[in-house]
């Protein structure tokens, strides 16, 4: 019994050794880290132009507003932003279910531009940075609700992580509408 | 005489007033240093104001920087986290043949989940459970440590788990918190079938073969059917005291590329249920199913199908083969109302000729109060060949954090 049980285990060791070697002879493709610094994403979105720095204030309609955005409190004084020419480029980091996501959204006249996964430190969840996912933001305005007037299709077992991403995405389109109210 | 003085007076008298208009050099030089003096000393002020204005511009950026970072603090540096998840149900069922009524309330689950980061590259995650609300001699529900695992990064695109962790088998194994899912109970396929919610010790390593195509590998304790037993739900000896003379194998292939799209297949691989114990029997399970949202139409679907050593048709004859499928169409109605229906079916003595598949059709509606608190309805209708189906009404409530 035992020189069977023994026999066993040899080979399945064997077989999981070998596709283990496999897998992890694949192609390096990175699920979790940092994926781009944000110096390196703002230089990407603004080439070749040099875009301004600038910084939103919170007052009270601003923190209030941005807190419903998010569900929850907004914490801090301020945002910083790069900006030129009608564009605006934010970094705004928000929980998944338990770690923070870094997010870049570049606004173009009012409209979203693009959306990136900067940095991704979920376990699960991932996928949302593959490009597939991010395109579906092109174009998303805000509605009255201040909500994205696009359908996003989810991740299964990682809702969480998409609906970060949508709360980001709606609150950079509302900052961006708050910037020219606001002194420079 | 008198034209002298006046001479000598007006002489006096001119000299006087030249005096007073063009001052002497010296006094040139008195005044200027006065003027130098006060141009310095204007300089010195307008030095000092723009100073000022630069130290008000640094201490303003120290404070407002402080403040953030105390304001902060507390999400940027909390490595602890807490979760959790709980769903109370309301039964209201009655048997086919009219043997008896279901008619309960029960907090099926209450769960806390703890995780802590150690580093950014290795953490660890426990799920603590309560189930039907008490637990202890002679009381009706358990205390269980379904997850508690170490998990570490070993390269960007590879992750590997040490512990006690669940099973990459199914739908709902994985992720059963009950905002997430259809239906007051839990379907019956995953449950009797696969069996979720289904947790092994041992070790696994997860990563990406490409952009939407991940693996799980998988080396754990395995099940154990004791005496009688034939069904791979009584196998769970939930990493208690349980007998490891077989190890038992699983790996898992997902493909997530595009959005609202998963496709994955699962199999599982045990050499002996017994764990040496009798006669052995070995086991292998094949699962595959498929998760599809489109805008508000979602659509989910499972085959399982357990297939073992015919040894154990001597302990139930069909056991051998042990099936199961669903199918559950879903529609939001709106942001927080969702109407589904699901049609399933499983076997767990499949390799018999006789009937003996468990048919059930649910139809129902999920009320997310809130995107993590639901309330839910529906209605069931459950039939077999022995006529011990159930047919009725479930309400629930359930949360998750």
């Amino acid at each position: 019994m035992f020189k069977n049980l023994f026999n066993n285990l040899f080979n399945k060791a064997i077989y999981t050794g070998l596709l283990t070697i496999t897998l992890l002879a694949s192609p390096q493709l990175s699920a979790r880290g940092v994926y781009q610094s944000g110096p390196d994403f703002i230089a990407e979105v603004f080439t070749p132009q040099q875009p301004e720095a600038g910084v939103l204030w919170f007052n009270d309609n601003i923190r209030e507003q941005a807190e419903k955005i998010l569900g929850h409190r907004v914490l801090g004084l301020r945002v910083r932003y790069h900006h030129s020419a009608g564009k605006s480029a934010w970094i705004l980091n928000e929980i998944g279910k338990e770690m923070p996501i870094t997010i870049g959204v570049v606004i173009d006249q009012g409209k979203i531009s693009s959306v990136k996964i900067l940095a991704y430190r979920e376990s699960r969840g991932g996928e949302v940075r593959y490009p597939a996912y991010m395109a579906q933001y092109q174009g998303a305005t805000l509605t009255d609700s201040y909500k994205l007037d696009k359908s996003i299709d989810g991740i299964t077992g990682a809702t969480l992580s998409v609906w970060a991403v949508n709360k980001v995405a709606a609150l950079a389109l509302y900052y961006h509408s708050q910037v020219a109210s606001q002194p420079q | 005489m008198k034209k002298q003085l006046l001479a000598a007076l007006i002489g006096l008298s001119f000299a006087a007033t030249t005096q007073a208009a063009t001052p002497s050099v010296e006094e040139m030089w008195e005044i200027i240093q006065k003027q130098q003096k006060q141009i310095s000393a204007l300089k010195n002020q307008l030095n000092t104001n723009d100073s000022r204005l630069t130290e008000t511009e640094i201490i303003a950026e120290a404070t407002i920087s402080a403040v953030e970072k105390i304001a902060l603090e507390p999400v940027s540096v909390s490595k602890t986290h807490i979760g959790g998840y709980g769903e109370l149900h309301y039964n209201n069922l009655e048997k086919d043949n009219g043997s008896g009524d279901k008619n309960e309330v029960d907090f099926h689950r209450f769960v806390l989940f703890t995780s802590h980061q150690f580093s950014d590259s290795i953490r660890f995650f426990s799920e603590l459970e309560v189930e039907h609300s008490i637990a202890g001699d002679g009381q009706v529900g358990e205390v269980e440590l379904e997850q508690a695992y170490i998990e570490w990064d070993l390269a960007n695109n590879k992750t590997a788990k040490a512990g006690l962790f669940l099973m990459p088998v199914g739908i709902l194994n994985e992720t059963h918190e009950p905002d997430t899912f259809y239906g007051t109970e839990r379907n019956a396929v995953e449950k009797n079938i696969i069996p979720a919610t289904w947790w092994e010790a041992g070790a696994t390593l997860n990563g990406e073969l490409s952009p939407g195509l991940s693996y799980d590998v998988a080396a754990h304790s395995g099940l154990f059917l004791d005496d009688g037993e034939y069904k791979p739900r009584d196998g769970r000896q939930k990493v208690g005291k349980a007998k490891a003379d077989d190890m038992a194998f699983t790996g898992r292939l997902k493909y997530t590329a595009i959005p609202g799209l998963e496709l994955a297949a699962s199999l599982q691989m045990q050499t002996d249920m017994h764990q040496g114990e009798g006669d052995k029997i070995a086991g292998t399970l094949f699962e595959t199913h498929l998760a599809w949202q489109k805008d508000d139409f979602q659509l989910r679907a499972l085959y399982a199908a357990w297939d073992f050593d015919d040894a154990i048709n001597s302990i139930k004859a069909g056991a051998d083969e042990q099936t199961g499928f669903y199918i559950e169409p879903s529609y939001k109605i709106t942001e927080k109302m969702g109407v589904f229906a699901r049609y399933s079916e499983y076997d767990n003595t499949a390799g018999s000729a006789a009937d003996s598949a468990v048919e059930q059709m649910d139809i129902g509606m999920n009320y997310w109060l809130h995107p993590n608190v639901v309330f839910k309805i529906d209605y069931q209708n459950q039939d077999n060949s022995a006529g011990t189906g159930s047919d009725g009404i479930n309400l629930g409530v359930g949360f998750s954090y």
